[in-house]
């Protein structure tokens, strides 16, 4: 295997005091103010003074290094500010880095955005060809993919259209083709997968594939976990402008997923009915690998409560899942699922095991009841919360959008042919 | 497969197509690769020029609209009131010259001073060697021009047939060079003032203030030859005024054509333009983390 993009100590800051005040005469303001040992005029009250001074900085990354092996592809997970996209704008060479380098082999191509350079009174055949040169395309290697480009997007009928015509999904679909058809060694997408309709999406899933199977390399920053682990083998997760893992993509994708819960503000919570001695000590969800605040659409998750009760009995407990405009989603019930309603031990676990989860991304709330012989002895609202992120929930690389599904249901489609002429 | 790279060390065993670093050097100026992005320099002109007058009901007789009503104001203002001196050539023409010739260095410095801050969000999205902006902004400038001083060697001809004493002559052979020459010009001064407006956007207004005021201080609406002896030197220190006049005496016979005059201001061309570059080259590394 070789190595085709080399990172190497690579930093980058942003130094505040330099970007100065943006005009001139402010920027003078501020000299004249500090030569006369009196505070920045123009500094907002309890924000930090960043003034003109020289050495405040912000490290956007700092000493990152990783390899990627040709034909390999790597995704860089990480959250909002944790330099993912800095180190996006380094690689594409929009930007210069501090310290440290980057050593490539080939032609790198990136995507930070589709229809970069769209001009909306050209038509959609002018701008094919503008777009393709801004992406480093020259004029002949666009005329000679111009019909692939075309018919990918499906948009014959109106290529010669100005493009401000188009609908935003036409738009999206001819930018996107063209992006498609650049021919690099190393491609570098940043989520341009969250654009067009559900069957576009798939077909740009399918044309990343195939360019990984071609043996190029790419550079795919998601924040879609399902899409990270369906199509990169290895994956980045930065954090604060440090890698804090790298590695096979479940592994950093379930490290991501746990360090983000573990970071998330405890909300609180709302108790009511408590009986002494009869309830719930605690209640989380947790993964595989252990205690969670999130989970992935399709994947398992497991809901676990401790409780303490007097002595062994016979009690029911319900369990439901809110969404973001608290509507009820899901209700798991004892006194529903559960087959045999038997004495338990006075102290104890209880797991429920959903398999399956689904539920399309957002934040759910779960709302936990306790009752002994119909009567409450323990309800907590907002007793935990889970984070869903959006998952390969039918096993097509999809992502079901969340408008049109408040669940997500299994299902099958089966196809009879009618030979009947 | 292309090669892009900054500084390939020959300590490297291994080779590298391109590496990403911290600055690079000052005077690695990439212009080879600027000619594989010729493409996209084309592809620029033509959108420039077809947003130029989409939409518009008039569409592209606006090149003409637009120094047609320059020139009739300048000769009703300056030939009409001011009765300034127009070294015997009619006024219309003397102010068409001035104006056409005007018009396109100005508009060449205009545009490309805006390079940087207009097209932010193009440049914070994809590479691609930045100086083809402004050098596109040159050749659509470029069109505008060339159809204005066809318009202008239309009325040439006017006045010819209707006995003006005008008289071209062999200098217009140069004319080639003088349009480089303002080309240079006007890239050089864009450049530097867009590698500075990321900082300071105050110079934006600077800039439409500044140029106007310039025009007056070259000979557009005024010959040469009028100006007093004293101010004389201000004038010719104006790397402008040479490239002026040379174009009314090549066209039209009148005005003062130096040689020496004429290698100062290529001279300043070449330095503007080195410069430019050098500061662009430096600004646009790190322009995006300032704008």
């Amino acid at each position: 295997m070789t190595t085709v993009i080399s990172v190497e100590h690579l930093s980058k800051s942003y130094r505040l005091g330099q970007i100065g005040t943006g005009t001139f005469a402010y920027d003078l303001n501020v000299w004249w103010a500090r030569m006369r040992g009196k505070p920045n005029p123009l500094a907002r009250i309890g924000e930090a003074d960043h003034g003109n001074r020289v050495g405040e900085e912000v490290w956007a990354l700092k000493d990152i290094s990783f390899k990627v092996n040709q034909g390999e592809v790597l995704g860089i997970i990480g959250r909002n500010g944790a330099g993912k996209s800095t180190l996006l704008k380094i690689l594409s060479r929009v930007t210069a880095p501090t310290s440290g380098e980057i050593k490539v082999k080939g032609r790198v191509a990136s995507l930070l955005e589709v229809g970069t350079g769209f001009h909306p009174d050209l038509t959609g055949r002018e701008n094919v060809f503008l777009n393709g040169a801004i992406l480093g395309m020259t004029r002949a290697e666009v005329a000679r993919k111009f019909d692939e480009i075309v018919d990918f997007a499906g948009v014959e009928k109106f290529i010669d259209t100005p493009v401000k015509r188009y609908s935003s999904g036409m738009y999206v679909r001819l930018a996107f083709a063209v992006a498609a058809h650049l021919d690099p060694e190393i491609l570098v997408v940043d989520e341009v997968l969250a654009v067009g309709d559900a069957e576009f999406q798939k077909k740009c899933l399918g044309k990343m594939g195939d360019v990984a199977h071609e043996g190029r390399t790419v550079l795919l920053v998601s924040h879609n976990m399902g899409v990270i682990r369906n199509l990169c083998a290895q994956a980045v997760v930065l954090e604060q402008g440090h890698i804090s893992a790298v590695g096979p993509a479940d592994d950093a994708v379930s490290s991501y997923l746990s360090r983000l819960a573990s970071t998330v503000n405890p909300e609180e919570k709302f108790r009511t009915h408590r009986d002494t001695g009869k309830g719930f000590r605690d209640i989380w969800f947790e993964n595989s690998s252990g205690r969670t605040t999130s989970a992935i659409c399709g994947e398992e998750i497991d809901i676990c409560f401790s409780y303490d009760m007097p002595e062994r009995m016979v009690f029911d407990w319900g369990l439901t899942l809110y969404n973001h405009i608290d509507e009820a989603v899901a209700h798991f019930g004892s006194q529903f699922s559960r087959r045999m309603r038997t004495a338990l031990p006075k102290r104890g676990t209880i797991l429920c095991h959903i398999p399956r989860l689904p539920l399309p991304d957002g934040r759910y709330r779960l709302n936990a009841v306790m009752q002994v012989t119909g009567k409450n002895v323990d309800h907590i609202i907002g007793a935990a919360y889970l984070d869903v992120h959006p998952g390969n929930f039918f096993g097509t690389g999809q992502i079901p959008p969340p408008a049109s599904n408040k669940v997500l249901v299994d299902h099958e489609w089966q196809v009879q042919e009618e030979t009947r002429e | 497969m292309t090669s892009t790279s900054d500084s390939v060390s020959n300590l490297e065993p291994e080779h590298w197509d391109m590496i990403i670093g911290p600055q690079r050097s000052l005077f690695d100026l990439r212009l080879g690769e600027l000619w594989r992005y010729r493409d996209l320099v084309m592809l620029f002109v033509r959108r420039d020029f077809v947003a130029f007058y989409k939409q518009t009901i008039l569409g592209p007789l606006w090149y003409l609209i637009q120094p047609l009503l320059t020139t009739i104001t300048f000769t009703i203002i300056f030939g009409n009131f001011a009765n300034l001196p127009t070294d015997g050539l009619p006024d219309f023409l003397f102010y068409m010259s001035g104006t056409v010739i005007w018009t396109y260095f100005a508009s060449c410095l205009t545009k490309t001073s805006e390079t940087f801050v207009s097209n932010a969000n193009i440049f914070g999205k994809v590479y691609f060697p930045r100086l083809a902006v402004p050098v596109s902004v040159l050749f659509s400038n470029l069109i505008a021009f060339s159809i204005q001083f066809a318009f202008f060697l239309v009325f040439m001809a006017y006045f010819a047939v209707t006995g003006a004493d005008i008289q071209p002559n062999a200098w217009i052979l140069l004319t080639p060079v003088l349009i480089f020459m303002m080309a240079g010009l006007g890239l050089g001064f864009g450049i530097i003032i867009s590698s500075l407006t990321t900082k300071y956007r105050d110079l934006r207004f600077l800039v439409t203030f500044g140029v106007s005021l310039l025009m007056y201080a070259t000979p557009v609406i005024y010959p040469i030859s009028s100006v007093p002896e004293q101010f004389r030197w201000l004038i010719l220190a104006n790397p402008m005024t040479s490239i002026v006049e040379a174009f009314r005496n090549a066209f039209l016979g009148a005005g003062s054509v130096e040689v020496g005059q004429l290698a100062y201001s290529f001279g300043f061309m070449l330095v503007v333009v080195f410069l430019g570059a050098v500061i662009f080259n430096r600004v646009e590394q790190t322009f995006m983390d300032t704008v």
